[in-house]
Parts: structure tokens; C-alpha cells; sequence
């Protein structure tokens, strides 16, 4: 894919224009725990190492529609510690091998077999500083080179040393949260402000989810970040960055719930084509499709409902049923012909898989997810008393899902939600529980009419341009976009300046680069209250939905 | 080979629950039980037998009046039906607990959900995914885990890592081992210390090691006095986790005591690999995984890798199938219609009955193993229990339970215990007081109960040398 982020560059113009932007209080600091896709990109980049963790660290609880939200409530269990511990030990091994020491060690001991107490602060004093996201403190920096003495003493092996004490850095809290540590601010001595270095790790998980480069880290070490212009310099920079995509990547992939692909399997019998290597090649054309529409072409946020505009692999043309010229399973343009019935990322085979069973497609199931991923609006839980034996009538002649659920909802204990959730959900049954097309089931053609909260539509087509027009679409992506800059759901207090980035995105053109840098660039980003300050939670944004009228 | 104090622990870790939440009531006159191991039996090699608690989970509940024969008593006797039949052998090894209520006291019943918390945590949650107060393995972890190489361990058989029903709290819920492969190298790595092998040597590695994760707790403190009071309580447990890496350590500078029932299990990677293309979740592989899993378990409590071990055979929404059916265990029981013949659900009961195959294939594993003069299961209670009692409607009230083994020498067994509407936690605080737990009380409003079920429980036997208390 290309990766000239043109959106990126031609939006900062736009930063600083438009509606004033209002003022936040700002919550108490607070101490994130690094997510495991943040833990991977940290060592790629300090290292350039490639780790596969996948499904080893302890979950984070997703919290107000995202999971980085749960992350300022992430504990570490016994079994999580011992995982990062592994894991730290075995980063630590390949650091030090002979294969890597030459490049990832700036220095050579003087004698191989013994410490060398120099050379151990020297690698400290760097790597230390961009694993921790600022300049280790003395105690910091004498107890890692102490630690590397004794065990370089212990085996003989100045190396053997220097990875025992970079295992231990890498489990300390100092690395594995991400603390907003404060200072007193020089504009009011009443009042706390971030420090630089907490800016920066702000701006670096926000924008890039990785730690932040050597020049973001010279920026705060300067004190750059704490002025307009400098804020502004390397914002500007790291907009223009291949990086942007890996932080795009991780928003959407929070945004949308992608996490939950890693569980996902289809019966091979009913579904033969939907294997393993599908699954991955599935979630990666959604985000393909994304960083693409959003930074590669710089395009409108909501047009991302009505593209067909994707990738294609081989694998894939086969579960959509399309021709391919590729003989191997690179990844290749493509555009959905107008009658498959697709429009927009929602109709993709991803999310279509990942919101069905194993074994048939699930109407609720995918209506609850654009109402809830796509749309902010919650969904109650099913209440614990249903009465499923209108529903499980065995003379019932109910062949297609639309007949299931109208059953379904005869009981009135069900119909409140079904009606929030199936309208839209049954839009998509042209789409199989892995998300091939059809147009019957059991026989029944399938009528895949439908309703977005009194807007009246034909099939995924449809539902696309409701989604594209409806107001919350754009809502909840910057309600979400903003709970993620932050780490944590929108507060009352910040009501006004959510409004705010609302407004904008529509006199932005619904740039997502333009939200992105305008949240970048604004005081609420870093703003910080006392430790005692109440917040009342304005639930993420999250609004009941309810039927139409 | 206590290295870990367990009274330094246990303390903290009671002044922690009395601190974090009300569910819990101290009792002092029984903080003996905090100061000892609960099995009181020696073994041949002359070694106190630890007792050890488990539990084992299942979704979706059971087919009532094709599981068990209702009994409007507590008495002696289980009455296995259809849906139970290959758990008949254990009769003598089990307690089945019905009509055991759950009061929610005007919270929602989440629908799979709500019935696992309340009768772990003896709160019922506030919304889907809150865990209120830490699972009753966590807090009998907290008196009886010192002295083991994991404090508690958590594997599933339907490949999900999340499908783990052990947490200290909703934040505090960690993954469960999904491979058995994952399990193996854990438990039996390189760093397991084989207690049979001869000529025991400390790698001084490991020495420094835990010298410097000592210091990197000395290190952080530091840290600890930027944050204010929730990060500082998020810190002392991770301080804990630490210090469970630094006891993990520690075991292995010590020569273990030599274990006649510890045999190295065989390596499950071959048959893994080969069964990598096979789906996970579907329920021949589940049982399949779980037989691996269930040897496995059973072999790391008698290798004394563990004393709290969590299995779960099928998750709270039971995401597993026969293969080419289009519905899973869940969709069946809400979609599939009665057959008025039968009297039920068939596939669904089929689903259910090899849930309970399951477990008796778990209790096999246990009793395979001779410990002392009896068998494993004999010194361990497994807590058995799901999230519903009939899934089709969602009910909780009457969600079967059973505890499994003689909790050396703790419990009585073979009976058919009747809740009569009694509140659900009694189950778990009988298990609490079984394993020596120092409370008296469990669980908030109306699932609080101070009443444990004294038919089940036996007096603290006299510790007899040669003699497993399970059989006194």
C-alpha cells in the first residue's frame, strides 16, 4: 500500500481554524497498562524485533466501547506478571545474542567475561530512556547497572548480565504503565500540568500507539512540547509519518472490536472456504480498506459505509465469489461491482463473520454491532426471563431468519429490543454466516428491506447510504476518537469541546486526519485536574438506542 | 519447603479483603486455618499432604428432571439419571447441591453471565462483566496457595483465552491456558524441578534473578509515591504478582521433597500440532483437549505445581458445536424444539450429557493418582458449576453445583443436598470453610449467608501419622 499520507499533511492547514475551541478541566492523572499490540510496536521499534504475543497478556475489560479505556484500570494477575516475565526474559536474550549485541548495544565491553559498568549505562541511558518515555533517574540507572554487575559478575558474561537487568526494566511498572506524571505549572501555581515527557507518551500512543521517537523525547527533554509552535512542529511531524497508520490500525481496531477475531471459527463443513488464514486475510482488507480510504486518499469518514473501494487476495475472491487474475495471495486493488450487493466496510466479510455463528449468519448479532460499534447507541442486555416457546414451536414453518425473529418478537418482553436490533441486522441476511452472498435461505427468498430509525431501505446498499447520512455516524466516531486520544470516556465537563470536535469534523470535510491533528493540538489533550477532582462520566457517548416510532 | 511465608501472605491478603469489600466476614478464632496446610495426612515420604481446591466449569446448565432425581431432602444417595450416568462411579467422591437460590435483589439476571458471578462471588454483578468481589478460588488461593509454584492455574478446552471465570475483580481478570501444548511447557518446561531427579543442583541464575526482581520492588517504591490512592491499590497487586515470580523462583533453588505420585506427563505437542487444522469448539476436540488438560491438571496438583486449579470444559455462552450443525450448545437450547416423545431438547441434551461425561472424565484423572494411602481427589474439592440451571429459559435458580472430593478428610460425601430455596452462597462458603478459609460470612444483601452446610461438612480430624485424613 502506498503510504503517502497526503490527508495528513493537507489538513494541518486546517488546524486552528473554524469554531473556537472551549476549555476542559481535564481528569486526575491516572497510569494506563500498555496494551499488547503497544508492547509489540514498542520493541519492534526500539529493537526491531518482531514478537508474537498474541493472546498471552491478560486482557484489558473494554469499558465505554473501548478497550483502551480499560487500560486505566488494567491490573497485572500473578499469571500476567509471570507472562510478562517470560516474555521480558526471552526479548532480553535475543537483545544481548551474538546474532543482535552489535547494533542493539551501543558499546563494547572491555572484557566479554566481566562487567563492564560503563558500557551497561551507556545502553541504560539509551534504551532505558525509550522504554521508560523519559531519562531514568540516577537510583533508576545505578540499580539496572548494579544489576547488570552482578550478574555479568555471577556468569562470567557481561552479556548474560546486561539482559538479566534489561528483563528486569521491562517489568517494571515504570515501563509496563503509562504514568501522566505532573509538575507545578509555571502559569498558575495552583495548578498541575502534564509533564513534557507525559505529552509526549500522550501523543506518541495516540497518534503512532507505540512509545515516542528519539525526536519527540529531544522535544520534551528541550521543553519544546510545552510551547504552541513546538506542540504544533511535532504534531505536524508525526501526522506526516508512516507511523500514522499503525495508529490508525489500532483505533479502528479498538474502535470496531477487532481483538474478537482471534477467536472466530466457521464450520468446516458449512463453511469450507472460511479457514484460518481467511480469517486473518478478512480483518486485514478491513483495515486496509481504512487506512487507505482515510489516509492514503484522505476521504470523507462517512463515505467508509458507502466505498467498495477494498483489497482483494486469492483467498478472499473465493469466499466473495469474484474473479481474480492472482496466482499467489498478494493484495491487490479492488472495486466491488455494483450488483454484489456491498457497499462500505460494514458488509465486508469481517465484520459479517465475526457477527454471526459458527454455523449460519445472526441478524441481532450484526445489528447490535452497528448500533453499538458504528453507531455509539447501547443496547440492552436480553432480559433473563424470555419465553422461547413461541420461538422453538417444532410445527413452526419458519424458514428464513426475518420469520425467526418475527416470531421472536411476539413475546413483548423482546420486541423493545429486537426492534433497535433486527431492522438493521436483517439487512445483511443476503450474507451467510461467513459472509457470502445469497440470495435464499432454506429456500425462502430473502427480503433484506430495512430501517434505520424510520429511514426506509433495500439490502446493505441501502443501509450503507442511511449509515452515511444518519448524524451519529460522525458523532461516535469523534465521541470514540476522543475517549482514545485520552484514555478515558468523555466527561460532562467535556461536553463543550466534544461539541466542538463535531463541529469541526464537518467543517473539515469529515477528515479524519483533520480530528485527529485537532485533538493533537488542543488543550483538553493534556489537560489536567487536581487528583481530588470529581468527574461525572458521560457514558462514553453512549446513548440508548431506541426503535422508531 | 515453605519458602514463600504463607503467614506473611495470608495476612496481607485478609486485610485486603476486609479492606476491599464487605462480602467477606473475619473470623479469628479460626486464623489457625490461615497458619496451616488443611491436609493433615503423611505421606510415605513423610511430607504433609497439602488439600487443594479446584474448579471445573460448564456452560449452559443442565436438563432437569433428566440430570438428577429431585429429592425433597438433603440425604445420603444421588440419584443419577440419563444426562449424569458416567458420573455414577464417583457417587462416593461427590455432593450434589439443588434448589439453591439466587436473589438478585432488583439487579438484572444476565443472561449467562449473572449465574457464574453470583455463585463465585457471592454478589451479583451490576452489568454484563463486572465481577463485584474475587471468585471463592481467589480467596481460598489467598490461605492455602504458599508453599506451590503457581498460585493458581487456569486452562480452558475450547481454545478461547478468555474463558477464565477466576478473577480478583472485573479489572483483575486474567487469560486461562487454551493449548495444552501452552499448559505442557508451563508446568513442565524447563523450569519444572522433576522432585524425583537425583543429584539437585540451584542454578545460581535463578538466584539473581529473583535478587533483582527483589530489587525491582524496592526500585518501584519510588514509583508507588507518584500515584495517588486507586493506582496505589492497582500496585500492591502488582507487587503480589511479583512476589508469586519470586516464589516461582525460589521453589526452584530448593531440592523438592521426593513424590511417588509425580510422573512427568507425556508431551501433548505432537497430537497438537497434528490437530492444529481441527476447530477448537468443536465438541469432539473439546473433549479431546480436555482429556489432555484433565491429565495435565491432575498431574501439576500432585506434582505440587499448584493447589488451586480452575479447568473450564465449555465456556459461559458455549460457543461449541457438532460439527456440521448450523447452532451451538447456546442456540440450541433457546431454538431447538421439545421433543414431546422425550420430554426435551435432544441435541441439546446431548450437549449436556457430554458436559457431564467431561467431568467424570476430570474426576477419572484425579482418582488415577495415589497419594498416601488413598487418591489424589481424596485431598482436593473441586467446585463444579455453571451459569445457569435451564439454559432454555435462562433460568439461575437452582443451578446444579457439585464438590467433588473428600477435601482431605473435610468433607462428607455421596449426598443430595436440598437448598430449599436457601441462597447459593452457602455452597461456596461450605467449600471456603472445607478449605480452611478464615471467614464466617460470604456474599452481599441477599446472597450473604454466614451458614455453611454442616451435613456436608465433617469435624477437623486429629492429624494421624501415616494416615490420609481422607480416610480416618
Amino acid at each position: 500500500m502506498q503510504k503517502l499520507f497526503i490527508g495528513a499533511l493537507a489538513a494541518i492547514a486546517l488546524a486552528g481554524c473554524g469554531p473556537s475551541e472551549p476549555q476542559t478541566k481535564g481528569a486526575p492523572p491516572d497510569m494506563r497498562r500498555l496494551t499488547e499490540e503497544q508492547y509489540q510496536n514498542i520493541i519492534a521499534d526500539v529493537f526491531g524485533l518482531p514478537l508474537e504475543v498474541r493472546g498471552r497478556f491478560d486482557p484489558m475489560q473494554r469499558t465505554d466501547g473501548l478497550e483502551i479505556v480499560g487500560a486505566r484500570n488494567a491490573r497485572i494477575t500473578p499469571s500476567g506478571f509471570e507472562r510478562f516475565y517470560n516474555v521480558a526474559r526471552n526479548i532480553a536474550e535475543r537483545v544481548v545474542d551474538a546474532e543482535h549485541r552489535d547494533v542493539l548495544v551501543p558499546c563494547a565491553p572491555v572484557n566479554v567475561a566481566a562487567a563492564d559498568d560503563e558500557c551497561a549505562r551507556k545502553f541504560f541511558s539509551q534504551t532505558g530512556r525509550l522504554l521508560y518515555r523519559r531519562p531514568l533517574t540516577a537510583p533508576e540507572s545505578d540499580f539496572f547497572v548494579k544489576a547488570a554487575h552482578d550478574g555479568a559478575t555471577t556468569r562470567k558474561d557481561f552479556y548474560r548480565g546486561l539482559g538479566m537487568s534489561l528483563a528486569s526494566l521491562l517489568v517494571t511498572p515504570q515501563f509496563l504503565f503509562v504514568s501522566d506524571t505532573t509538575e507545578r505549572d509555571p502559569k498558575n501555581v495552583n495548578a498541575e500540568r502534564l509533564t513534557a515527557h507525559a505529552k509526549a507518551s500522550r501523543l506518541s500512543f495516540f497518534m503512532w500507539n507505540t512509545t515516542p521517537d528519539e525526536a519527540l523525547l529531544t522535544a520534551a527533554d528541550s521543553g519544546e512540547l510545552n510551547s504552541n509552535d513546538g506542540l504544533k512542529r511535532q504534531v505536524e511531524r508525526m501526522a506526516s509519518s508512516p507511523h500514522m497508520e499503525g495508529g490508525v490500525r489500532a483505533f479502528f481496531s479498538d474502535f470496531l472490536s477487532l481483538a474478537d477475531f482471534d477467536t472466530v471459527e466457521k464450520d468446516p463443513i458449512i463453511y469450507p472456504s472460511f479457514t484460518v488464514d481467511l480469517a486473518d486475510d478478512a480483518k486485514e482488507q478491513m483495515l486496509r480498506t481504512i487506512t487507505d480510504h482515510l489516509l492514503v486518499r484522505n476521504q470523507d469518514y462517512r463515505e467508509l459505509f458507502t466505498t467498495r473501494q477494498t483489497f482483494m487476495t486469492r483467498n478472499l475472491a473465493r469466499v466473495y465469489r469474484v474473479p481474480t487474475e492472482r496466482t499467489d495471495n498478494a493484495w491487490t486493488p479492488y472495486e466491488f461491482p455494483a450488483e454484489q450487493g456491498r457497499a462500505g466496510i460494514q458488509s465486508q466479510i469481517a465484520l459479517m463473520a465475526l457477527y454471526a455463528y459458527p454455523g449460519r449468519s445472526s441478524a441481532v448479532r450484526r445489528g447490535r454491532a452497528v448500533r453499538e460499534l458504528l453507531l455509539c447507541q447501547r443496547v440492552p442486555d436480553p432480559p433473563g426471563d424470555v419465553d422461547f416457546s413461541v420461538f422453538t414451536d417444532p410445527n413452526s414453518p419458519n424458514k428464513t431468519a426475518r420469520e425467526r425473529l418475527t416470531a421472536h418478537r411476539t413475546a413483548p418482553a423482546c420486541a423493545g429490543c429486537h426492534k433497535i436490533t433486527d431492522p438493521i441486522g436483517l439487512t445483511f441476511e443476503n450474507f451467510d454466516g461467513a459472509g457470502q452472498y445469497r440470495t435464499t435461505e432454506n429456500g425462502a427468498a430473502i427480503d433484506a428491506s430495512g430501517d434505520l430509525d424510520g429511514v426506509k431501505y433495500d439490502g446493505a446498499v441501502g443501509l450503507a447510504k442511511a449509515l452515511h447520512d444518519d448524524p451519529a455516524t460522525a458523532s461516535c466516531a469523534v465521541n470514540r476518537m476522543y475517549s482514545y486520544a485520552l484514555g478515558r470516556a468523555a466527561s460532562n465537563d467535556d461536553k463543550a469541546f466534544v461539541a466542538y470536535l463535531e463541529e469541526s469534523f464537518a467543517s473539515d470535510r469529515y477528515r479524519i486526519t483533520s480530528l485527529i491533528q485537532r485533538i493533537a493540538l488542543s488543550d483538553a489533550m493534556f489537560a489536567i485536574a487536581k487528583p481530588d477532582g470529581s468527574q461525572s462520566a458521560m457514558n462514553g457517548g453512549a446513548a440508548v438506542a431506541s426503535a422508531a416510532p | 519447603m515453605s519458602v514463600l511465608l504463607p503467614r506473611t501472605i495470608e495476612r496481607r491478603s485478609l486485610l485486603r479483603g476486609m479492606m476491599g469489600t464487605t462480602a467477606v466476614g473475619v473470623a479469628l478464632p479460626f486464623l489457625d486455618c490461615v497458619l496451616n496446610n488443611s491436609g493433615t495426612a503423611l505421606a510415605a515420604t513423610g511430607g504433609r499432604l497439602p488439600v487443594r481446591f479446584g474448579t471445573w466449569y460448564w456452560g449452559m446448565g443442565h436438563t432437569p428432571k433428566h440430570a438428577i432425581a429431585e429429592k425433597s431432602e438433603t440425604s445420603q444417595g444421588i440419584g443419577f439419571l440419563q444426562e449424569t450416568e458416567a458420573l455414577k462411579p464417583y457417587e462416593k467422591d461427590l455432593n450434589f447441591f439443588a434448589n439453591f437460590t439466587m436473589p438478585l435483589d432488583g439487579r438484572s439476571n444476565y443472561t449467562h453471565f449473572t449465574g457464574w458471578v453470583a455463585s463465585r462471588t457471592g454478589t451479583a454483578p451490576a452489568r454484563t462483566g463486572d465481577i463485584p468481589a474475587p471468585t471463592l478460588d481467589l480467596l481460598i488461593a489467598d490461605t492455602i496457595a504458599g508453599g506451590s509454584r503457581f498460585q493458581t492455574l487456569n486452562a480452558n478446552a475450547v481454545g478461547m483465552p478468555r474463558a477464565n471465570y477466576s478473577a480478583r475483580s472485573t479489572a483483575s481478570r486474567g487469560m486461562s491456558e487454551s493449548s495444552p501444548t501452552a499448559l505442557y511447557v508451563r508446568l513442565f518446561g524447563p523450569e519444572f524441578v522433576d522432585p524425583n531427579s537425583q543429584g539437585f543442583k540451584p542454578d545460581p541464575t535463578v538466584m539473581l534473578e529473583k535478587s533483582v526482581l527483589s530489587g525491582v520492588m524496592e526500585q518501584s517504591r519510588d514509583y508507588l509515591k507518584t500515584l495517588g490512592a486507586a493506582d496505589k491499590s492497582r500496585m500492591d497487586e502488582y507487587f503480589t504478582s511479583v512476589r508469586q515470580v519470586e516464589n516461582q523462583l525460589a521453589l526452584q533453588l530448593e531440592a523438592p521433597q521426593p513424590n511417588d505420585a509425580c510422573l512427568l506427563p507425556t508431551d501433548p505437542r505432537a497430537k497438537e500440532e497434528a490437530n492444529a487444522t481441527r476447530i477448537a469448539r468443536d465438541m469432539a476436540q473439546v473433549i479431546e483437549t480436555h482429556g489432555v488438560m484433565a491429565k495435565l491438571m491432575a498431574m501439576a496438583v500432585a506434582c505440587n505445581q499448584t493447589k488451586v486449579f480452575n479447568m473450564v470444559f465449555t465456556d459461559d455462552f458455549a460457543n461449541v458445536r457438532r460439527v456440521g450443525e448450523t447452532y451451538t450448545h447456546h442456540l440450541v437450547t433457546h431454538e431447538e424444539p421439545i421433543d414431546l416423545k422425550l420430554g426435551y431438547q435432544p441435541l441439546a441434551f446431548w450437549f449436556n450429557k457430554n458436559c457431564s461425561d467431561g467431568f467424570a472424565t476430570y474426576l477419572k484423572e484425579f482418582s488415577a493418582i495415589r497419594e498416601g494411602d488413598g487418591k489424589l481427589l481424596d485431598n482436593c474439592l473441586i467446585f463444579a458449576g455453571t451459569e445457569t440451571n435451564y439454559a432454555r429459559v435462562h433460568t439461575i435458580d437452582g443451578v446444579p453445583i457439585w464438590l467433588a472430593g473428600k477435601a482431605g478428610g473435610r468433607m462428607k460425601t455421596g449426598y443430595y443436598v436440598n437448598g430449599g430455596a436457601d441462597p447459593v452462597t452457602r455452597v461456596g462458603l461450605t467449600a471456603m470453610a472445607a478449605m480452611g478459609v478464615p471467614i464466617e460470612s460470604w456474599g452481599t444483601k441477599s446472597l450473604k449467608t454466614s451458614k455453611p452446610l454442616t451435613e456436608v461438612l465433617q469435624a477437623r480430624p486429629e492429624a494421624v501419622p501415616g494416615k490420609s485424613a481422607a480416610t480416618l
